[in-house]
């Protein structure tokens, strides 16, 4: 018998938004210390996916563990980075203060952050190389700066697994490379990640699974099963225009 | 024709605090002046950064119903009953918002529109329907009267008078927002900033939101009938929008409405005293007047790069 059941375990997950289905008879086990890749078109269903895992979308059918727990109790092993549209950049907030939220997980109602929790976040930020931006405006960041922080929070919550909603949006080239081989070292010390992500290129690199959503799940399996231009096809669908293009980058890249 | 009466130093600051009647009686309304800003003035920030200044206008309005139909139900005009009423009505009205939003197509600004409107109108209507017997009148919720704060019953404790109940209520929700807000300023900063984060650490997010709007509820009723639910909105608002030209970090800001509190305060009420007006209006006009200095004397101010373009030696 396994000690803990799997990360996450998504069974025939069914989801619609005002009868209008967006994921439809979902089944996913994702295994420990995978990183995942979830691909699909616009409006497929992957921000959905995410937040149903994390409990704040209430599925119609299905259900979604997490480590074989109900989510509502497994959620707080779950670190997550927010889509950047979903942030408000002009809250009055620093980079430290935002880092230092990664740690209040870790906190009771009444108890007070304290000295080892800010040694965290400093900590954290020197890894995404933000320390000496700590006490700047959120606001006042470049894209691939704010993504940086958003990493640095996640670091900070110490979490076993990780949803990320597009993290390398708007995201210079340098960053993605920092934050790509960040997310390689979380892997290695067994976190699990499921990364939402947006340019087909870049993933056959970036993870070792990839899922291949469409409202439907299409395939998911590691990269060489799955990146296929058949599955990819049969993902992107009616997108021909997006396909050939995605096409002739990989073409290029190989 | 003379629109402005004459600026007399002398008579505007020291007049009214020249006799120990006068003293007392404008101390009182100084000191429900300031705790009225600090208590709006705290619960409006986080208000403000979530971006629903339109929802203290909203619960402002939509309390009224509550108030009356407690008056009604009571038939009296003590502050428990209202408080209840008040806070009743302010939950309905943020939870009638909130089903509008998430079962019709409608959204949230125009949502809001309808429902604070019709809470209003209820109230209206029945204050209107009861005016044969009954002294609340609509100019008194409408725009408040700081000025006769002193004439509110005093309370008497274990045979000991101890003041003026007014001061008393508003001094007790100021001070519950104050220590609540110090105290569970981590909660509330991770739900409005992020309530997906807030949600995943195990925060009851919905809870904490419906507590803001119970505390908001409070403070409006509270401050009622000083500045009336018009000049309440102005109360939560400014004070926050001002200091947040000044600072980028919520703790500075929320500390930054007591200083500013107290200039709206003394600023309005001797601007009153000056022009012989509102003294809820003053405090707006002050109010006003602060944010509009320092949207011009902020660091990024559109002043300064006029006078720096001016100075630039390539012009």
């Amino acid at each position: 018998m396994k000690p803990q059941g799997l990360p996450i375990e998504v069974h025939d997950l069914t989801v619609s938004y005002q009868k209008k289905p967006v994921l439809y008879g979902v089944d996913l086990e994702i295994a420990e210390g995978s990183l995942v890749g979830i691909l699909g078109p616009n409006g497929a269903g992957k921000s959905t996916l995410i937040k149903t895992i994390m409990n704040m979308i209430k599925p119609n059918g299905g259900y979604v563990k997490i480590f074989g727990d109900a989510p509502q109790k497994g959620i707080k092993r779950i670190g997550y980075i927010p889509q950047k549209e979903s942030v408000d950049w002009d809250f009055p907030v620093t980079v430290s203060d935002v880092v230092l939220m990664g740690r209040y997980g870790h906190h009771g109602w009444l108890s007070r952050i304290g000295q080892e929790d800010r040694n965290k976040a400093s900590e954290c930020l020197e890894q995404v190389n933000m320390l000496a931006y700590a006490d700047r405006p959120i606001g006042n960041l470049s894209g691939g700066q704010q993504q940086r922080v958003f990493l640095a929070r996640a670091l900070a919550q110490e979490s076993e697994v990780y949803l990320m909603d597009e993290p390398f949006a708007g995201v210079d080239a340098v960053t993605e490379k920092t934050m790509i081989s960040i997310l390689r070292e979380m892997q290695k010390s067994g976190k699990t990640l499921m990364v939402v992500h947006h340019d087909l290129a870049s993933a056959k690199e970036y993870f070792d699974q990839l899922l291949l959503l469409n409202m439907r799940k299409v395939a998911y399996g590691s990269v060489p099963e799955v990146f296929t231009h058949e599955l990819l096809q049969k993902t992107y669908g009616g997108k021909l225009a997006v396909l050939s293009e995605m096409a002739t980058k990989v073409a290029k890249a190989s | 024709m003379n629109l402005i009466p004459k600026f007399d130093p002398v008579r505007v600051f020291l007049e009214p605090w020249s006799t120990p009647e006068l003293i007392s009686w404008n101390s009182q309304v100084i000191l429900m002046g300031l705790l009225v800003c600090w208590a709006s003035g705290m619960i409006g920030s986080f208000i403000v950064v979530r971006r629903m200044a339109l929802m203290g206008d909203a619960i402002s309005h939509g309390i009224l119903p509550g108030v009356i139909i407690a008056f009604l139900a009571f038939g009296s005009l003590d502050v428990g009953p209202m408080l209840l009423g008040a806070c009743l009505a302010g939950l309905a009205c943020s939870f009638s918002i909130e089903w509008l939003q998430q079962n019709s197509p409608i959204k949230k600004d125009a949502s809001m529109a309808i429902v604070f409107t019709s809470f209003f109108a209820l109230g209206v209507t029945l204050i209107n329907l009861q005016t044969g017997h009954l002294d609340l009148d609509t100019d008194c919720v409408l725009y408040g009267e700081i000025g006769l704060t002193p004439l509110a019953p005093n309370i008497t404790l274990a045979g000991n008078n101890v003041g003026n109940r007014s001061l008393w209520v508003m001094g007790l929700i100021c001070l519950i927002i104050v220590s609540l807000i110090c105290l569970f300023y981590r909660q509330i900063l991770v739900t409005s900033f992020d309530a997906t984060l807030a949600h995943s650490i195990g925060l009851p997010v919905k809870s904490i939101q419906q507590f803001l709007m119970l505390l908001l509820a409070l403070s409006t009723v509270a401050s009622l009938e000083s500045v009336g639910v018009i000049l309440v909105v102005a109360m939560l608002v400014f004070p926050s929008v001002t200091a947040s030209f000044f600072f980028s970090r919520l703790p500075s800001i929320l500390v930054c409405t007591f200083p500013l509190g107290i200039a709206y305060t003394f600023g309005g009420f001797h601007l009153a005293y000056w022009l012989d007006c509102s003294i809820a209006a003053a405090m707006a006009i002050t109010a006003t007047v602060c944010f509009i200095a320092a949207l011009g004397l902020c660091p990024n101010s559109f002043l300064w790069k006029i006078v720096a373009h001016k100075k630039s030696p390539h012009n």
